[in-house]
């Protein structure tokens, strides 16, 4: 495999104080790499969602550093931290957090304007993610006419349009119905990774496995098993 | 603009309904805060009215004058002190009172009388109608022909009337820069024939106009005169006296603050909470934002931008509306005592930052308390 993407070391995270505290996350080590399509997956409050957190940058671990392409976010300053979220990671949200009052296309482009583009330039890129997704001609509508799995493919075009080194989805399929989620997972691995690049997605639906190049399982806070799919449908890249 | 400002103004405008129930809240307390003090404005300019429109520089009166129509006569020998005191050119006395007029229809009105002095006519108004030497024919009289014209019936000249049962002969029409406040009719004629028609004390005097041969002469008249007992001040310090009797002594002063005072908590709380809403419904939108890379300074830009966009925008819509409602309301009511002034739009637009400042102050608050991962575990 090639670079480390990601390197989490021994990344504790607990919740609450005295009696109501909760540990999701138990000293959690792992590493992903450039050109990795990485699976995590466990039971629902197995620390998966914290675990992602704490490795893009959201979410300060108790204990335990990150490593982003070899640079330890949690000793950066928090504005800092923002920027690397803003120019190095991709985020598809759980529930996708598309914005209702803008267009679609206004929607992708919110990384770009973040990044200080000018309003004109940013819709043009935009369109052209709304294109790699397929939704071109739904650019000007709101995304509350668009269905489950359109709506996801504009989080991914929000999550890509800024070119980001790494990618983080958090159960992308969850809301989907099966041949949906399927298809934007394989979407993801044939058109949006490649070598440069590395996606983490978080997920307990086993019908999507055979995409991933390494499926980690967390149970409890901890990670039980690491596991190289050598069987994995390869991904061939057609991203501009 | 910039692009994240074009996102927080579309944020915010594309939320229509919050929109108007926003700018509502802004427009209905900046309505309110102008009503009150233009009527305020308008009713303190209209009380000094007599002043401005006589126009003299140094006004000499009883010092517990506080208001020009109701004077306190003074006897004759201030009126030759005040001749004999260096510095002065001219010193006439001038009287101000009130008649009854009975009408040819057989009604009685009330009318406000002027009495020149005879000999210099000092303070006269500037005619339309008849020539000013007329006043002093027999029984003359010159009308003001002002909002309260019509309550005498619209005369011309020629036209006779009784005025505390004497006659009363109209020789001219007189135009006023400033109208009065109590809503009565303005007669002008001699001190003398004023005098004689209207009963009054031993003393008749009610003001001296003085006219001083330099404006440094000021302060020495007023410092003779104050020796007389008596108290001189420039039309500017009368016209203030006025003003701070209506403003602190009638009460309503207090009243109208505490009405622009209302008027700002009413519209503060509308607005203020209501932001406060379009915020929490928000708050989501700007968690996402942090989760993908905003910092808390532009968050921040953004929601001063979106607070004072509002805000500008209900100022705007609320001084026109006030406005077109006092010009509504002189169409239909000439004398219609309201006017919008400089000072008034300035404390308004004041009044709407704090809005601003307070409503964004409680949202900027809660924006940046939100934790991008509570976005993240949806
Ligand atoms: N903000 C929080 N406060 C308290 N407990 C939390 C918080 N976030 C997560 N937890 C707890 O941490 C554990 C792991 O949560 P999470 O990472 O969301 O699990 P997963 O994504 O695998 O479903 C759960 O027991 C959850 O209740
Ligand atoms: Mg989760």
């Amino acid at each position: 495999m090639g670079n480390v993407a990601i390197k989490a070391n021994a990344l504790v995270k607990w919740f609450g104080e005295g009696e109501a505290k909760t540990t999701a996350v138990k000293s959690a080590s792992f590493e992903a790499d450039f050109g990795e399509l990485l699976y995590i997956v466990g039971p629902s409050g197995s620390g998966k969602t914290t675990l992602l957190s704490m490795i893009s940058g959201i979410l300060k671990p108790n204990e335990g550093s990150v490593l982003v392409e070899g640079k330890d976010i949690w000793q950066m300053k928090s504005d800092d931290i923002a920027d690397l979220r803003l120019h190095k990671i991709g985020f598809v949200f759980q529930d996708y957090h598309l914005f209702p009052r803008l267009t679609t296309v206004e929607n992708v482009a919110i990384p770009l304007i973040l990044k200080k583009m000018d309003w004109n330039e940013a819709l043009k890129v935009g369109l052209e993610y709304l294109e790699i997704v397929g939704l071109k001609d739904k650019a000007q509508l709101q995304p509350v006419k668009l269905s489950g799995g359109e709506q996801q493919r504009v989080a991914i075009a929000r999550a890509i349009a800024g070119k980001p080194d790494i990618l983080i989805f958090d159960e992308p399929t969850a809301s989907l119905d099966g041949d949906t989620g399927r298809k934007i997972v394989e979407f993801v691995k044939t058109k949006i990774l490649n070598p440069e690049r590395c996606v983490i997605i978080v997920t307990h639906d086993s019908r999507i496995y055979e995409y991933a190049d390494s499926i980690m399982k967390m149970e409890d806070g901890n990670i039980i098993a690491f596991e190289r799919n050598t069987n994995a449908i390869p991904y061939m890249s057609h991203e501009k | 603009m910039s692009s994240i400002l074009k996102i927080a103004l579309k944020l915010l405008v594309n939320d229509r309904s919050k929109f108007i129930a926003l700018l509502v809240g802004i427009t209905f307390a900046v309505f309110l805060m102008i009503m009150m003090m233009s009527m305020f404005s308008g009713i303190l300019s209209r009380s000094s009215s007599s002043v401005y429109n006589v126009g003299a520089k140094i006004w000499v009166m009883d010092p517990a004058v506080n208001n020009a129509t109701s004077s306190i006569p003074m006897p004759d020998y201030v009126l030759s002190s005040a001749r004999s005191i260096n510095g002065v050119k001219y010193a006439v006395p001038i009287y101000f009172g009130n008649a009854l007029v009975k009408l040819k229809s057989g009604a009685y009105q009330a009318v406000s009388v002027v009495g020149l002095d005879d000999a210099t006519l000092y303070g006269r108004p500037e005619l339309i109608e008849g020539k000013i030497e007329d006043i002093y024919a027999e029984s003359a009289f010159i009308v003001v022909k002002d909002a309260e014209f019509k309550k005498l019936e619209s005369p011309a000249v020629g036209t006779e009337f009784e005025i505390n049962d004497h006659r009363g002969l109209v020789v001219g029409l007189a135009k006023v820069a400033s109208g009065g406040l109590f809503g009565i009719p303005t007669v002008y004629t001699t001190y003398n024939r004023a005098i004689t028609y209207i009963p009054s004390m031993r003393f008749t005097t009610s003001y001296i106009l003085i006219e001083p041969k330099h404006e440094s002469d000021i302060p020495f008249i007023q410092q003779q005169i104050k020796k007389l007992g008596y108290q001189a001040l420039t039309r500017d310090q009368f016209v203030r006296k006025i003003s701070d009797f209506y403003t602190y002594q009638t009460g309503m002063g207090m009243n109208v603050l505490m009405m622009t005072a209302i008027s700002f908590i009413v519209g503060l709380s509308i607005s203020g909470q209501t932001f406060y809403t379009f915020i929490l419904e928000n708050l989501e939108r700007f968690g996402a934002l942090k989760a993908i890379g905003a910092k808390g300074n532009e968050l921040i830009k953004m929601i001063l931008f979106q607070a004072s966009f509002t805000a500008l925008i209900g100022y705007g819509l609320g001084v026109g509306l006030a406005s077109a409602l006092m010009i509504l309301a002189k169409l239909r009511l000439p004398s219609y005592a309201a006017q919008v002034t400089y000072t008034n739009l300035t404390f308004a637009f004041f009044m709407v930052l704090i809005m601003a400042g307070v409503s964004s102050y409680i949202g900027i608050r809660k924006v940046l308390q939100i934790q991008p991962f509570d976005i993240f575990r949806g």
